[in-house]
């Protein structure tokens, strides 16, 4: 019950939302049911950390089945455990702060509302589904949005943008499908095909099989994750995308690839995942390196969160191809880190343009002047990417970091190090922005009339920051029970 | 008293920097800088407790662990814990950074006040202070490696104090990243030693029997030992952070921070952070690494010259004093490359000693500069003249850090300098001529600098130089005690690589070589500087290129800039942006373009005209059976 709430409460008030009179009720609706759907994620926190420490050890908790196609043996399976519950957490917070950073949204406030909390929907599914056709149903929903929020409400070439991130996805899709469809015609569970995860990851899938399939799923869901050389959707979409779109895409959408290349790929194909990981820990380790070199001479703010995205989302990959604990483990801790703070720098990133009018880093300067909360804000964002001890990146790329060495063979830690690299250029770049924007003399005398940070903003950067330093200062419980999930997966 | 009241010296400025950082459009100033620096007395006095407790009241000086927890577990062995570790190094760093701390926290009152960014200068030292003793007490390496970066990015903020200054925010920005990029190499050494160690922790790590250690001299990699590539590339993360050639190119141009952050984190404590990290690595370098600790001496005597002969040509007086540290480190480093273990560790402990009494007078040094600064508004030691008349108390203090430095007894750099000479000579004469010489060319420099500082000709200054106030005035007096006695302490007896008492001896030959050399420096300084003179000009113009080489710091920094800049911006990452755009990018769209084209080439075929099918129609079935004639016969 606990868990179907969870997307009842979105998409009820998506719902709702579609009957408000005017903006002030559709951001009131929206504000309140995200909080709700925050509260309810912090409680199955809360009763998924009791259930644990009763002893509870079961795969999967809080789960049921709701019959729905029998015939082709689809059902709503649902269940969650601890990495489910951990992006749950994640996307809430994310939702929650993307409806305070769209509080100045005022053109078809009513539909972009709603469609921004049926894509939330759409992720929280996500997370809850254990059969594969229905999460690829919810996978589809949370991605469809997208396209009408980028197309409608972006800025800049957002036709373009919209239908290229779009047609990226869903080429993406295509593969998924083909291999979901192959994973199903090889299932014999009890004499018949299964869709349901838990089934499935008991079926020893031949070799031949693995082989084709493992890519394929890999790929379709790599390239939500931004995996080289499938990432060129994700400048352009930023670029054009909205604030809050642009949090959720990067902050929650991207994650789903990790987490299906996670639970599906590797979970279901574990062989091929082992006898293939190289060829993917070297597309990853490029888009780690590439991704981080590349924001280097990028001059757009969105362009260059974009790309540094690119770079740490490769490392989510990167480290879940190394198939052990504890590297998985700083994979599913990147993916939140991650999610925070890139939600945090694009909803600052909304802010700063919404104030300035311009997302090009050297025509800015000096902001720290003017706008100190922002300003401060943004400094930490910035420490937070580039990992320092204290807040969240650090904890996750560490794990990563020590993981992936933990690897026996040669070619892992040697790649490992390489990857490691990325941890000077990510500094060299975080600086030169937070130097070039907030630093040195006011560029434009304008500037000194801006005003700092309302209450919803203050709301939505506070919320980010306080997730973000929680994880830094306090990593164990969230790094426990990503831990003790991962000993199923990777058995 | 028992040893858990530790924890309050680290939790104590990390209170101050929170609340100072979260409070500060609320607090007033004054409020805010005597919790800072009223919490900062607190920790001290804590730590000579701690200090007192440790070294007088029990027999034996043995690591304790008066605190830990378990902080983020990787594996069933590795994990980081946060803890406390008590012995006698992280002790005696415990009181110098309490100390210097509490000095430049008092000084800093006096030196900042009316600075519109006060609470947050407070705030963001009290997170140094935090960082700093974190780093010291640190029980594993990952745990040290945290506080590492936390003091990096304290240092950041703080050289960036005056974050509407270019110069300042381009130096902060420099310090970080070279730290960084040693870092870098810090962390893969970590890696590679806990790897085949399993563990972090230093109890474990630092004990002379590991199995594991030992075990792991014997796997090679690329001819060496993977143990001295792990130990060198540790060792990379200590030489940049303190400095060393060549990584040092950050140090000098910190010196945009307010001048009391100079004196405490680019001079007393972070810097020597990389030394400390050496001492506290150093049973595994003595035992396994020999290579790693050869390299240590080498950068360090290096370090030691290149950094001398520059402070001799600047002309900036907080630069001179930052080549100085850099100097005076690779002294330290020095010491520590050519110590032996147990009863041959002079090195080891003269490094320590050096640390300690170096932490004193160079904090004064920047401490008097600092009062310089403060009156006059400029750096430029040309500009400057006959201070002595307006500022007697600083000029005192000022000569008191001068003869430390330079190693004229009885003040404190005589005897730490003169062990580290001693275990230089008993190692090798080459690292022993490099040390005296340097000590010669320290006594030119620094009284350079206090010639014509504090004598020559009179300047017409904008407003009459004044003596700074009180506040300022007693750290540095407190300071220029410290410097003038902490030489006597008999330093083996606390600190020495085993933690057994390691007697020390003045060695007599060496301690009139090292007093000769100073004593000359000093005299060519006064002939050339006491009044003015054409000679330095007659000598620079002589040697010519040379000079400005020097001057120009061996032209370093422009590698590094060409590196940068030619190299790494415009060969590597401008192609990788464009390529992602025009090659990838442009790969995906010629997808996209080419479906269009297709489809709308081949769309003719549904044109919906009967007559057109059935041409169409009629033309294949021509076509198939003109096949089918054809592949029959």
């Amino acid at each position: 019950m606990l868990l179907i709430s969870l997307i009842v409460i979105p998409a009820l008030t998506a719902l709702a939302v579609m009957f408000a009179r005017n903006a002030q009720q559709v951001k009131t609706l929206s504000a309140t049911g995200m909080s709700i759907q925050l509260i309810q994620s912090f409680y199955l926190l809360y009763e998924f950390l009791k259930e644990r420490s009763a002893g509870n050890s079961e795969t999967v908790l809080f789960g049921n089945r709701l019959e729905w196609y029998p015939s082709l043996h689809i059902s709503f399976d649902y269940g969650v455990d601890g990495i489910s519950v951990a992006m749950i957490l994640l996307t809430s917070i994310v939702i929650f702060t993307g409806v305070f950073a769209s509080w100045e949204v005022k053109d078809q406030a009513k539909e972009f509302f709603a469609s921004l909390i049926i894509l939330a929907t759409g992720v929280f599914g996500f997370f809850i589904s254990l059969d594969l056709f229905v999460m690829f149903l919810f996978f589809e929903l949370a991605v469809i949005p997208m396209y009408l929020l980028i197309g409608i409400w972006g800025s800049g070439k957002k036709e373009y943008s919209a239908m290229k991130l779009t047609l990226m996805l869903m080429a993406g899709s295509a593969l998924l499908v083909v291999g979901i469809l192959g994973i199903y015609f090889h299932s014999d569970v009890n004499g018949s095909h299964s869709f349901n995860i838990i089934d499935l990851a008991n079926q020893n899938f031949p070799m031949e099989m693995q082989r084709i399939f493992f890519p394929l799923t890999f790929i379709g869901f790599g390239v939500i994750g931004a995996l080289f050389p499938f990432h060129t959707w994700s400048p352009d979409g930023h670029s054009s995308a909205p604030t809050a779109v642009s949090m959720l895409h990067a902050g929650v959408l991207m994650k789903l690839g990790g987490y299906g290349c996670l639970k599906v790929a590797i979970y279901l194909m574990p062989q091929a995942a082992n006898e293939m990981a190289w060829i993917f820990l070297i597309l990853t380790s490029i888009s780690v390196i590439y991704g981080a070199l590349g924001v280097i001479a990028q001059t757009d703010l969105k362009y260059i969160n974009a790309y540094s995205s690119v770079s740490h989302c490769g490392l989510v990959l990167f480290a879940l191809l190394m198939l052990n604990k504890t590297a998985s483990n700083g994979a599913v801790l990147q993916m939140i880190s991650h999610g925070l703070m890139t939600a945090l720098f694009f909803a600052l990133i909304g802010m700063l343009y919404s104030r300035t009018h311009t997302r090009i880093v050297h025509e800015m300067g000096g902001l720290m002047k003017v706008l100190p909360f922002l300003s401060v804000c943004y400094v930490i964002a910035g420490l937070a990417s580039l990992g320092l001890p204290g807040l969240s990146g650090f904890v996750a790329e560490m794990t990563i970091f020590v993981g992936a060495f933990q690897h026996p063979d040669m070619f892992h830690r040697v790649i490992t190090i390489i990857a490691i690299s990325s941890i000077v250029v990510t500094a060299v770049y975080i600086l030169r922005v937070v130097g070039g924007l907030l630093m040195g003399p006011i560029k434009n005398e304008e500037y000194n009339n801006l005003k700092d940070a309302t209450w919803y903003e203050r709301l939505a950067t506070v919320t980010l920051i306080a997730a973000i330093v929680i994880i830094g200062i306090a990593p164990l419980w969230l790094s426990d029970i990503i831990m003790e999930s991962l000993g199923v997966i990777l058995r | 008293m028992s040893y858990s009241v530790t924890i309050f010296i680290l939790i104590l400025p990390l209170t101050v920097f929170v609340l100072n950082g979260l409070l500060s459009n609320k607090l007033s100033h004054r409020l805010a800088g005597w919790l800072a620096t009223g919490s900062m007395g607190i920790a001290t006095v804590l730590a000579w407790l701690t200090a007192y407790n440790y070294f007088f009241q029990s027999s034996s000086y043995e690591k304790l662990i008066p605190f830990q927890i378990t902080w983020l577990r990787f594996t069933e062995t590795l994990q980081i814990d946060m803890g406390i570790l008590l012995d006698p190094i992280s002790v005696m760093m415990l009181v110098v950074i309490t100390t210097v701390s509490l000095m430049v926290f008092l000084y800093s009152m006096g030196y900042m006040q009316g600075e519109k960014g006060f609470i947050r200068y407070f705030s963001f030292l009290s997170l140094f202070s935090f960082s700093m003793l974190g780093l010291v007490v640190a029980t594993n390496l990952f745990q040290l490696y945290m506080f590492w970066e936390l003091v990096g990015v304290s240092s950041y903020l703080l050289i960036g104090y005056y974050y509407d200054k270019p110069e300042a925010v381009a130096a902060a920005k420099k310090a970080f990243i070279v730290t960084r990029f040693a870092d870098f190499g810090f962390l893969v050494g970590i890696l590679l030693l806990s790897y085949y160690t399993g563990t972090f922790d230093f109890t474990k790590i630092t004990n002379p029997e590991n199995a594991a250690i030992a075990g792991m001299t014997g796997i090679s990699f690329m001819g060496l030992s993977v143990l001295t590539l792990a130990l060198t590339l540790i060792f990379m993360g200590g030489a940049g952070k303190s400095a060393m050639f060549p990584l040092h190119i950050w140090l000098p141009d910190a010196m945009e921070g307010p001048t009391p952050v100079s004196a405490l984190i680019h001079a007393a404590t972070m810097v020597v952070a990389g030394v400390f990290l050496v001492a506290r690595m150093f049973p595994v370098f003595s035992f396994h690494a020999p290579e790693a600790l050869d390299a240590v001496a080498f950068i360090g005597a290096f370090t030691l010259l290149f950094a001398a002969i520059i402070a001799c040509t600047q002309t900036d007086i907080k630069r001179i004093l930052a080549f100085s540290t850099m100097s005076q480190i690779g002294y330290m480093m020095l010491a520590l490359g050519v110590s032996g273990y147990g009863s041959e560790g002079l090195g080891f402990t003269a490094s320590m000693f050096h640390l300690f009494t170096h932490a004193f007078f160079k904090a004064l040094l920047f401490l008097g500069a600092g009062s310089i600064i403060h009156a006059l508004h400029k750096n430029d030691i040309r500009e400057m003249g006959n201070l002595r008349k307006h500022q007697p108390i600083t000029h005192i203090v000022f000569l008191i850090a001068c003869l430390a430095i330079a190693g004229i007894p009885p003040f404190a750099g005589f005897f730490s300098k003169d062990e580290i000479l001693s275990a230089a000579f008993a190692s090798n004469p080459i690292y022993f001529g490099i040390a005296a010489l340097a000590a010669g060319l320290t006594a030119f420099y620094m009284f350079r600098l206090y010639f014509l500082v504090f004598w020559g000709n009179e300047r017409t200054y904008e407003h009459s130089p004044h003596e700074s106030p009180v506040l300022m005035l007693i750290p540095m007096i407190v300071l220029a005690i410290g410097s003038i006695f902490t030489g006597f302490i008999p330093f083996g007896n606390f600190v020495s690589s085993d933690s057994q008492p390691l007697q020390a001896h003045l060695n007599v030959t060496v301690a009139i070589i090292s007093v000769m050399m100073a004593i000359l420096g000093i005299t060519v300084a006064w002939i050339f500087y006491k009044k003015e003179s054409l000679l330095p000009e007659k000598i620079s113009n002589m040697s010519g290129a040379l000079y400005h080489t020097v001057v120009r710091k061996f032209y370093i920094d422009e590698i590094y800039l060409f590196i940068t800049r030619k190299i790494i911006f415009n060969l590597i990452s401008r192609p990788i942006a464009w390529f992602d755009r025009h090659i990838i990018d442009a790969f995906m769209d010629f997808t996209a373009t080419a479906t269009n084209w297709v489809s709308k080439e081949i769309k003719g075929l549904q044109s919906g005209q009967l007559q057109h099918y059935g041409y169409i129609f009629l033309s294949g079935v021509i076509l198939i059976v003109l096949v089918m004639i054809f592949t029959n016969t």
